[in-house]
């Protein structure tokens, strides 16, 4: 079936007030050359939208382009199944950002006619995604770790009816949370200390089919991807047994700091232990009196909170685990319940119980637990230990002696390999240095995972080794698709949170295999069919996709040409970014969906004094924020053009250098806050960008432009008045500098 | 062991927070506080005080029993009761501060020369002789507490005020002498002395 193109342009809304609807259906038809076009008073309603399906069933057409109000508006009303779609905004691109009057009709008009060429432009350049549906694809799920976080994943995917293969190193399942003798509330009263729940999600466990245990095993390869993930299950014995999945939890948790590391908190020193140790002596005991490992009975005891945690001189853990606070105050009640008379202190600087510990604080304080503010300096082990501290409320220095001491030590977590240190020793591997192989296979013993991946073996870590997820949308992703990270692996915290954890990763897992059985992507463009191509016979093998890709998605194949792994792809187009000879490509996004856009806009001539202005905003905050500035009416200058683009990474410079040939004043660039506190939905897409603009300086020096006519910013989705501000300083900034002196050669 | 080291050993203890817990009005409280500071902030005379409520209670739990019982801060309280209203914990420490002053009072540890405990015990003492206070003796006493040179001075200083309260038959001379008790004095004291008996015997007190 030959393309069919066909523009709607919606008049609704005071569009057709403001501008000579007319003139832009011309435009379409003439400039655009669009088949078909038509306009329509209200293109939403029931009939406007019978329209356009008509002449889809009717007039066979392929290819439209909407007109009317923004991309992220009235997306229901304009799902055309079948169809390339663009979206020309005229509501809150045009109408609602520019001044009204009409001494700004002529401005106004000028910009909705761009956008109407750039949509034409866009849509005739665009492909309906064919899809990517696997013959076969696995939706079994895989969970690495037994422990509390991994044992409610594989219960709740089980529950929810997929099979679940849980593969846990040690020889019993429960982690560390076996280990306690018993757990903080969490339950209503939240006044006591209750059972930790293992032995009865053992037992159900074992009394779920669908779940496959292997105890005393470990990953020892995976390869593949979401919906066809190989794992070969290492078992104790040497056996290997393998393993499809669709999709991987991993819950491994953490380990404690070591105490070792605190000499002069009495690391090591006799009757001086951790919040674990203190579990296995109240474990011993039984709900009898806690004696020490000496035997005699404990009678007084010191908790000194954040033992080699929130350390500020880079020592220790410079982050506070969360959970320590709420631990020491239920070992406490361990005493006190047991006998009253028992003197408990808690030294504590900055006590935090989250959720409903505030309630189990009250309680141990009802019970006779003295909380005292102070920071513990030293301490001695022994027979008779001894604390010195600084009781911060009364601002003195003191000290108590203790038949034993407790020390909050933080958790470590199990992340595996850290990718940071893991990739120069693998590039030296590769160049041959053979005590690099060395180092490189042993580090890879240590990895978690052992993914086969061309990005090294496990998930890449943020700050302190944690597994990077994006903090506030999507919490359980990891950067590798498919792989979701839950419970203290991902960052600090207790059981209540570790399980809520694994049940929000329980469900993404499920989600990820099902949209890889439909060859869909995953989060943050979830539903998306479209998936990166190369023409290969352009590639020069310069191995920045690979490299860039934040998902780790490409590999490379034996002739060293990029492969890629659709299912492990989230479609942000940063490979697209990067490609220096531009092979990379989507059906539905394109260095030529875009490039043709900043085309096809009319650049005025220099005497006309209308500089463009080209604005790549990233759809997921900076293009929104643009939206709701129109919602709320602000105003900003006309005379820019805005593309919304998948995220800031896929701006290929192409695009910059043909802004700027076509007579551009300027380009900005609009992504979202990059480093340690990235709101990326990419993870590194919005610093890649920044790091390459930052490069092409020298290039617009070549050009005889000012480095100053591109400029790259972040901006948040809250933004919506300092988006505005932004436009119109720039605006004014380009004024002060002229225009371009490429004008009229493009 | 040195006393020192004694001293040491026994802070943080629970003995000095179960001794207030056992005799000062609601000490059990004490326990609660959570030292956010919000009662030391709130106090209107809190840059007058030894110690703040919040450091009170935190020596009372760091086992500080000479100190906390011979601190002039409850007794500088003066009920405004804006600690109570806004503590979090809603600790009474209004009442706590009255409780313990109180209990300071009877072991005889209160801050000798503590200007508001000698004036309570001068309305007291004034009090229970005839069931009424008597305004007269009470001034007087008040006026000649720190000596005749004083209390003579002071006196006339107040000579005019109380001539126009004389005038107004505000003040009568004659109370002088004892003045008029309350018709049934004996019934009084017997009263009086009975609240004595069950307070000693709630606190534990051997009178």
């Amino acid at each position: 079936m030959a393309d069919k193109f066909a523009a709607y342009i919606c008049s609704g809304c005071g569009i057709g007030d403001a501008m000579k609807v007319p003139q832009l259906e011309a435009i379409a038809k003439k400039e655009g050359k669009m088949a078909v076009v038509k306009s329509h008073h209200f293109l939403c309603n029931a009939e406007g939208v019978q329209m356009i399906k008509d002449d889809i069933a009717n007039e066979e057409v392929t290819h439209i382009c909407i007109a009317a109000c923004s991309r992220r508006a009235k997306t229901e009303a304009f799902q055309f199944d079948g169809v390339a779609m663009s979206r020309a905004n005229l509501r809150e691109g045009v109408l609602w950002v520019v001044a009204a009057g009409k001494e700004h009709d002529e401005v106004r008009q000028e910009m909705a006619a761009d956008y109407v060429r750039m949509g034409c432009a866009e849509v005739k350049k665009m492909k309906q995604p064919a899809g990517n549906v696997k013959e076969s694809s696995s939706k079994r799920i895989l969970v690495v770790g037994g422990g509390m976080s991994g044992m409610t994943a594989a219960l709740e995917i089980a529950d929810t009816g997929y099979e679940v293969v849980l593969v846990e190193k040690s020889g019993a399942l429960g982690g560390m949370a076996a280990n306690l003798w018993k757990r903080q509330p969490f339950k209503a009263p939240y006044a006591e200390a209750q059972d930790t729940g293992v032995a009865a999600m053992v037992a159900r466990i074992a009394a779920t089919p669908a779940i496959k245990v292997h105890l005393n095993s470990t990953i020892g390869d995976t390869s593949g991807a979401p919906g066809r993930f190989i794992i070969q299950v290492a078992q104790e014995s040497g056996a290997v047994v393998e393993e499809t999945v669709g999709a991987i939890v991993q819950a491994t948790g953490f380990s404690t700091y070591d105490m070792a590391k605190l000499p002069e908190l009495g690391g090591g020193q006799a009757n001086v232990v951790d919040q674990a140790g203190l579990e296995a002596l109240a474990k011993k005991a039984n709900g009898g009196a806690i004696k020490r490992a000496d035997g005699k009975e404990v009678k007084s005891v010191v908790f000194v909170q954040c033992a080699g945690q929130r350390d500020d001189t880079g020592t220790h853990l410079s982050y506070c685990s969360g959970h320590c606070c709420g631990t020491s105050i239920k070992q406490a009640t361990y005493f006190k319940d047991q006998n009253p008379d028992i003197d408990t202190v808690i030294m504590y600087q900055d006590l935090r119980v989250p959720g409903m510990g505030e309630d189990f604080y009250r309680s141990a304080q009802q019970k006779g637990v003295i909380f005292s503010k102070s920071k513990a300096s030293k301490v001695t082990g022994g027979d008779s230990c001894n604390v010195t501290f600084k009781d911060l409320i009364l601002d003195e220095e003191n000290n108590i002696s203790a038949d034993l001491v407790v020390l909050a030590t933080g958790q470590v977590p199990n992340a595996g390999v850290d990718l940071e240190a893991w990739n120069p020793i693998v590039t030296a591997a590769e160049g041959g240095n053979e005590e690099a192989k060395v180092q490189r296979d042993a580090m890879r013993t240590t990895s978690v995972l052992k993914l086969n991946y061309r990005q090294g073996p496990d998930v890449p870590q943020f700050k302190h080794g944690f597994a990077d997820s994006h903090f506030i949308c999507f919490p359980y992703e990891t950067r590798r698709t498919g792989i979701y990270a839950a419970g203290p692996v991902r960052r600090p915290m207790d059981i209540l949170q570790s399980t809520d954890d694994a049940t929000g990763a329980a469900l993404k897992a499920i989600q990820a295999v099902e949209n890889a059985a439909v060859g869909r992507a995953a989060h943050p463009r979830s539903g998306d069919l479209s998936f990166p191509t190369a023409r290969l016979e352009g590639c020069t093998q310069c191995k920045r996709c690979t490299v860039e890709c934040p998902f780790g998605a490409i590999d490379e194949d034996e002739r060293r040409f990029p492969k890629f792994n659709e299912e492990r792809c989230r479609r942000c187009g940063t490979c697209m970014g990067a490609c220096p000879v531009r092979v990379i490509s989507f059906e539905n996004y394109s260095v030529d969906t875009v490039g043709s856009q900043v085309k096809a806009v009319s650049v005025p001539e220099e005497d006309e004094e209308k500089p463009r202005i080209l604005v790549l905003a990233c759809e997921n905050d900076a293009y929104p924020a643009l939206d709701m500035a129109g919602l709320a009416r602000m105003t900003y200058s006309a005379f820019v053009r805005v593309i919304p683009v998948r995220c800031l990474g896929s701006v290929n410079t192409i695009w910059i250098t043909d802004a700027m040939n076509s007579g551009y004043d300027g380009v900005m660039m609009m992504g979202c806050k990059k480093g340690d506190e990235y709101q990326c939905h990419f993870v590194k897409g919005s610093e890649l960008a920044h790091y390459r603009m930052s490069k092409i300086g020298d290039t617009l020096k070549q050009l005889g432009l000012e480095p100053e006519r591109v400029q790259t910013t972040e901006v948040a989705i809250t933004d919506n008045a300092r988006v505005v501000k932004m436009i119109n300083d720039y605006v004014a900034e380009l004024e002060k500098l002229g225009p371009s002196p490429m004008k009229g050669f493009g | 062991m040195t006393t020192a080291n004694q001293n040491a050993v026994e802070r943080y203890r629970n003995n000095f927070l179960k001794e207030v817990e056992a005799n000062v009005e609601e000490g059990d409280m004490v326990k609660m506080c959570m030292q956010c500071g919000v009662c030391a902030g709130s106090c209107p005379l809190g840059p007058h005080w030894e110690h703040s409520p919040q450091k009170i209670f935190m020596m009372i739990r760091a086992g500080k029993r000479e100190e906390v019982l011979s601190s002039d801060s409850m007794w500088m309280c003066t009920s405004c009761y804006n600690c109570i209203v806004r503590c979090p914990r809603q600790l009474p420490i209004t009442h706590i501060m009255h409780g313990l002053a109180n209990y300071a009072h009877r072991l005889g540890l209160a801050p000798k020369g503590q200007p508001t405990r000698e004036f309570g015990t001068l309305f007291w003492n004034n009090l229970v002789k005839k069931g009424r206070v008597n305004e007269l003796t009470l001034t007087i006493g008040h006026y000649f507490k720190d000596g005749i040179a004083a209390g003579i001075k002071t006196g006339l200083a107040m000579q005019a005020v109380g001539l126009g309260m004389v005038k107004a038959k505000r003040l009568n001379p004659m109370e002088i002498f004892g003045g008029h008790a309350v018709k049934d004095l004996k019934g009084f004291h017997a009263m009086v002395a009975k609240a004595q008996e069950i307070e000693a015997k709630k606190k534990g007190f051997t009178a």
